[in-house]
């Protein structure tokens, strides 16, 4: 695309100087950001690299350090905003954790801003609702306005929150994130919808840990690290590796599983239902393995790990650890037969946030812990806590600083270290590496790979078929509650992978 | 009313109109006018009370310090309109407002402006509102209230001698009240502001809203009704007793809970808050006319709101007690 087809490229925001100190970390440090209007610009960096809270700062959450300064088109500059503030500039954001209200409905969340906006306008309501209809369906997607948010899986939620930006008279979005949950038609609904924002001089300004989409969608891309703007570069000549050498500073090579043969049975499903969930769900596990299980959203697969952690009964149907049957009435039951579950949702269920790292390492483990006298003494969880601090390579400066100051990948690691503290025998990852950057990922891979040559059995829950393909020794494919594939890697490239998921 | 099955309130309505036809049945005076007047009559205060209570739990807060902010707000106006000379309804609804009011938002400063959490901010401030009216006054009531409060104002008379039923100014007041409060919550965007706010408060922060605002419209509505139904409470009295509402708090708050209000904030509504208050109500009456024992009262009580709110949280408390949870499955 030539110049001239932009004779005179026209500022949305002009950032600089933005820091922002959180006690002794330097989240942002002297930045600058500038964006144009209509444009796709992508941001990219790890996790805990500054990009949220850029993001947080500009739209008048955090009121940044003083000295930055904001300029917003023609406007005379400012050194902070606040939300109400922000919004009034037309700035929106699908925050990375969505930010919506569970006891509202699906429509009112959709058109929340709208209510903040005008709060005693009463015809509202039903125009609004239309639009919000009217924006679904352009999504592809289907929701029942009227049901409320809290009956909705975290994918659904992703919807919601990017059909809500899409309501209002934004002049710049900010997504961080947004497709984390999504499965590819969906996303792909997503970045047709971006490419038609931008058209209409809407600036965007895309969050992704998936580089492909990232380079697929954008015109720009800037690239944090550590709190700093390595630099902004045009998304043509870019390629998926260049970017994950500038994201983590050094070089990063794409691993690949080697295939091992499997051990010893060591979990057998046998017919096992869940009415409304899923049926007759029948495979082994055997010592050493990594199961690949994956289908789309609502397919059963996190569900059938819930009735595996002992979260949910069975109706019929046996399960099997080491060949003998066990009744798991609940997941304490299950932890005790050797079962631990990293849920998707971490950051929710997975860490007491503000509670310390020793604490959290130690919760699963209590009882083991202060047995046999029942004092449960800091030195047995701060032992503990050195050890898989140590095994799993936690950047952490001190164990008892709670666990929200630290980064996702390293969070990540802790929820880890509790789950594999329990020593289980079958460990069940659902989307470990969802919202986790290059470098974690690669990092969780190798732990993963580790702990099977030891002899523990993974069952490994993604949407992405690479990851599946390139870390599973088997893979089962779900669809409406029932297992209809059993594959190895090998059988197949990953693009038939992806299209038998997606068929 | 297609929303109405299903819900809180709907089930609410027909447990009450089951319980009112049983009680027809069974006692010989509980389908009367007369019965039913009184019960309107008596039960207005806290239906004022308790729509002002609902929306500070909507709003994710809690206050237990309204009863006695009411008792502070009975004994200020009538002083006050002693002072003036008498006063009459205008200046008395106006001062009780204002005062009611001031209350709430002082409330609201201490959680908003100081940061107190809202249990603490109202155990405080209950014992201070409190404590400071039982000094001031040494716990002394006033019995010789202004006219225009003492006499009773009545809307409608039915039936004559013996039969005869009045419906008094409260139930006028109190239909008042839950139309206003009704409206703004459930027919206006700033409502949904409300519930939004109380449902994820940095939610609402990063879209804008006001946490100020809301705080002081939350605990500063539950002040107006307080002072409202302060005033209400001494007109049906005749009289102001310091220690007449206190104690109150906490069979309003049990009310408004019944009917679908939850602690964490985003859940209630107006209509179920009173019909929470009026199914307690009945229950109470009920027990009365069937001769069981007042002592036993709490008790009945106690276990309706324990059963009644296990029901209301029943897609949560299914799937642990081995049922599947067909509703809550994400499709």
């Amino acid at each position: 695309m030539s110049v001239g087809a932009f004779p005179m490229t026209q500022m949305a925001l002009r950032a600089r100087a933005v820091s922002k100190r959180f006690g002794n970390v330097l989240a942002l440090d002297d930045v600058a950001f500038d964006l144009e209007r209509g444009e796709v610009h992508c941001l990219v960096g790890e996790n805990g690299c500054g990009k949220s809270t850029l993001i947080k700062a500009i739209s008048g959450v955090y009121v940044p350090t003083p000295g930055a300064s904001f300029q917003f088109g023609d406007d005379p500059p400012v050194s902070k905003i606040s939300p109400a503030e922000a919004k009034a500039r037309g700035i929106h954001v699908i925050w990375q954790d969505l930010s919506l209200f569970p006891d509202l409905s699906v429509g009112y969340n959709i058109i929340f801003d709208a209510f903040v906006e005008r709060p005693f306008a009463l015809s509202e309501r039903k125009v609004a609702l239309q639009r919000a209809r009217r924006t679904m369906e352009d999504l592809g997607v289907s929701l029942d306005l009227d049901m409320p948010l809290r009956h909705l899986g975290i994918a659904q939620r992703q919807l919601v929150a990017i059909c809500r930006v899409l309501q209002t008279e934004a002049s710049i979005i900010f997504m961080d994130e947004p497709t984390a949950s999504l499965t590819r038609t969906e996303t792909e609904n997503l970045l047709d919808i971006v490419r038609k924002l931008s058209a209409r001089g809407i600036s965007i300004v895309f969050v992704s840990h998936r580089l492909g989409e990232v380079l697929e969608v954008c015109s720009r891309v800037t690239v944090m690290r550590d709190g700093r703007i390595v630099g902004t570069f045009p998304a043509e000549g870019m390629n998926q590796k260049r970017l994950a050498e500038l994201m983590t500073g050094h070089e990063f090579l794409d691993s690949r599983r080697e295939w091992t043969s499997p051990g010893a049975p060591v979990l057998q499903l046998d017919g096992l239902t869940v009415p409304g969930q899923f049926q007759d769900v029948s495979f082994t596990l055997h010592r050493g393995e990594i199961l690949g299980l994956t289908g789309l959203l609502g397919s059963g697969r996190t569900e059938l790990a819930h009735a595996i952690f002992g979260m949910t009964r069975p109706e019929s149907g046996r399960i099997l650890i080491d060949g003998a049957p066990v009744s798991l009435r609940s997941n304490r039951d299950a932890i005790e037969n050797g079962i631990a579950y990293v849920s998707e949702d971490r950051l929710n269920l997975g860490l007491h946030q503000t509670q310390s790292i020793l604490k959290n390492t130690a919760i699963t483990t209590l009882r083991e812990l202060s047995s046999p006298s029942f004092y449960l003494g800091p030195e047995s969880i701060r032992t503990l806590c050195t050890e898989w601090i140590g095994r799993l390579r936690t950047k952490v400066s001190d164990p008892s600083l709670p666990v929200n100051s630290l980064s996702g990948g390293n969070q990540q690691r802790v929820v880890l270290a509790k789950w594999l503290a329990t020593r289980p025998k079958v460990l069940i990852l659902d989307s470990p590496t969802v919202g986790v950057d290059v470098g974690a990922k690669a990092e969780i891979f190798r732990i993963v790979n580790e702990l099977t040559a030891e002899g523990m059995a993974i069952i490994l829950i993604s949407d992405e078929a690479n990851e599946i393909h390139a870390h599973s020794d088997r893979i089962l494919i779900m669809r409406n509650g029932r297992i209809t594939k059993d594959l190895q890697p090998g059988d197949m490239a990953e693009e038939d992978l992806e299209a038998l998921i997606n068929a | 009313m297609r929303r109405m099955v299903g819900s809180v309130e709907g089930i609410l309505f027909v447990i009450l109109l089951a319980l009112c036809v049983v009680l027809s049945l069974a006692t010989d005076s509980f389908f009367s006018m007369q019965n039913f007047f009184d019960l309107l009559n008596n039960q207005s205060v806290n239906i004022i009370f308790a729509v002002g209570l609902v929306v500070v739990l909507i709003a994710g807060g809690i206050d237990i310090s309204f009863s006695v902010a009411a008792s502070v707000v009975q004994y200020v106006v009538v002083v006050m309109m002693i002072q003036i000379g008498g006063g009459n309804w205008l200046l008395g609804f106006v001062a009780a407002m204002v005062c009611g009011l001031a209350l709430g938002l002082f409330n609201a400063f201490l959680i908003h402006k100081l940061r107190i959490v809202s249990i603490i901010a109202s155990i405080g401030t209950y014992n201070l509102f409190f404590g400071l009216l039982m000094y001031l006054t040494r716990g002394r009531s006033i019995y010789a209230i202004p006219d225009w409060l003492d006499e009773r104002v009545a809307l409608l008379t039915v039936g004559a001698d013996r039969a005869e039923a009045t419906l008094y100014l409260p139930a006028l007041v109190m239909l008042v009240v839950v139309s206003v409060a009704w409206f703004i919550l459930a027919r206006t965007g700033f409502g949904r502001l409300v519930y939004g706010f109380g449902s994820d408060p940095e939610a609402a922060r990063r879209s804008g809203v006001r946490i100020a605002v809301m705080q002081g419209f939350a605990y500063g509505w539950l002040g107006l009704c307080a002072g409202i139904a302060g005033l209400m409470q001494a007109h049906m009295v005749r009289e102001v007793v310091p220690n007449a509402l206190y104690g109150r708090e906490l069979d309003v708050l049990a009310a408004v809970v019944l009917g679908g209000a939850v602690l964490g904030g985003g859940r209630g509504t107006v209509l179920g808050a009173a019909l929470g208050v009026l199914l307690l109500a009945v229950v109470q009456n009920g027990l009365n006319l069937l001769g069981v024992t007042p002592y036993a009262f709490k008790a009945i009580v106690g276990a309706i709101i324990l059963i009644a709110v296990t029901f209301t949280n029943f897609d949560k408390v299914a799937p642990l007690i081995g049922l599947s949870n067909r509703k809550a499955r994400t499709t």
